[in-house]
């Protein structure tokens, strides 16, 4: 199980205290599609992905980004039992989605620099210790189920 | 995944934005990828501290910076014009080219703490290319 200091969650909380969900998600979304070109395999039925600012402009990626952050959001709720939490989301993108796992780190990458970007120098050393090991926990556990 | 002349010019133009700031932003990259993947310590067991700000964290950040500084200005053979460093990490220092992808990610999120609104996805892009370019030439004499 995943130990928590108390300043890891007050960290992990914060953040996402302040964060604007569709922003976020938009941006982090739409970076990876951008920077890894080759997870836009997932997203064929998502409409014009032809280049960067079709990408940016596309409503159904700006509404799958939120959904993302939505799913982050549970991680947050559950913070002692990620694994479990996402026990399903996991067989869903493991059986029906059929992502290649290493495509959560891209997309966790650009969220994470995605959020500097966002908070600035208030992106410290310690905050990004505490947030970078959020996402390798939800990573993993995303990861989990496959077989 | 070469480098386009687009990709090339952007490296150039952030590279310009950065001169000054090089030993600053150094530090920063190298002191967040000691803290958030702490097996990259392993390197530097010889040093004093690993924290940010010390003196040792300090001039590594500098010497990364200067050999990253030579590599812009040789983006159109980064083989040839990192050779010597390459051998430097195939034989001597011998880093785990994994290694490059986390400092590389570090150096990313500086620049997006730094640039906000003109590191953009597509200067993205083209830094993590030139990045990932570096790293292969510098792993080039591994094997």
């Amino acid at each position: 199980m995943v130990e928590w200091t108390d300043s890891e969650r007050a960290i992990i909380n914060s953040i996402f205290s302040t964060l604007d969900y569709e922003e976020i998600g938009r941006k982090s979304l739409c970076r990876c599609l951008i920077v890894y070109p080759w997870t836009q395999r997932y997203f064929g039925a998502f409409g014009n992905l032809y280049n960067a600012e079709t990408i940016m402009a596309n409503p159904l990626i700006a509404a799958h980004g939120t959904k993302i952050l939505h799913g982050l959001d549970r991680a947050l709720k559950n913070m002692d039992d990620i694994k479990n939490t996402y026990a399903e989301l996991s067989l869903l993108h493991s059986d029906k989605l059929h992502v290649d796992p290493d495509n959560f780190r891209l997309l966790a990458d650009c969220l994470t620099v995605v959020i500097a970007a966002k908070m600035g120098t208030g992106f410290t050393v310690e905050t990004q210790v505490a947030w970078q090991k959020f996402l390798s926990v939800v990573v993993s556990a995303l990861g989990r189920q496959y077989h | 995944m070469s480098l386009t002349p687009k990709d090339k010019a952007t490296v150039k133009l952030f590279w310009g934005k950065m001169s000054g700031k090089s030993e600053l932003i150094g530090a920063d990259a190298l002191s967040r990828m000691l803290a958030v993947y702490p097996q990259t310590k392993i390197y530097f067991s010889h040093w004093k501290s690993c924290s940010p700000g010390s003196p040792e964290v300090k001039k590594h950040g500098k010497t990364i910076m200067m050999g990253i500084g030579e590599a812009v200005t040789k983006m159109d053979d980064l083989e040839r014009g990192l050779l010597t460093l390459s051998e430097l990490h195939a034989f001597k220092l011998r880093v785990d080219p994994t290694n490059f992808k986390l400092l590389s990610l570090n150096i990313l999120v500086v620049m997006a703490i730094m640039f906000p609104l003109d590191f953009t996805p597509m200067a993205h892009l083209a830094v993590d290319k030139f990045l990932c370019a570096l790293a292969l030439a510098l792993s080039e004499k591994y094997r």
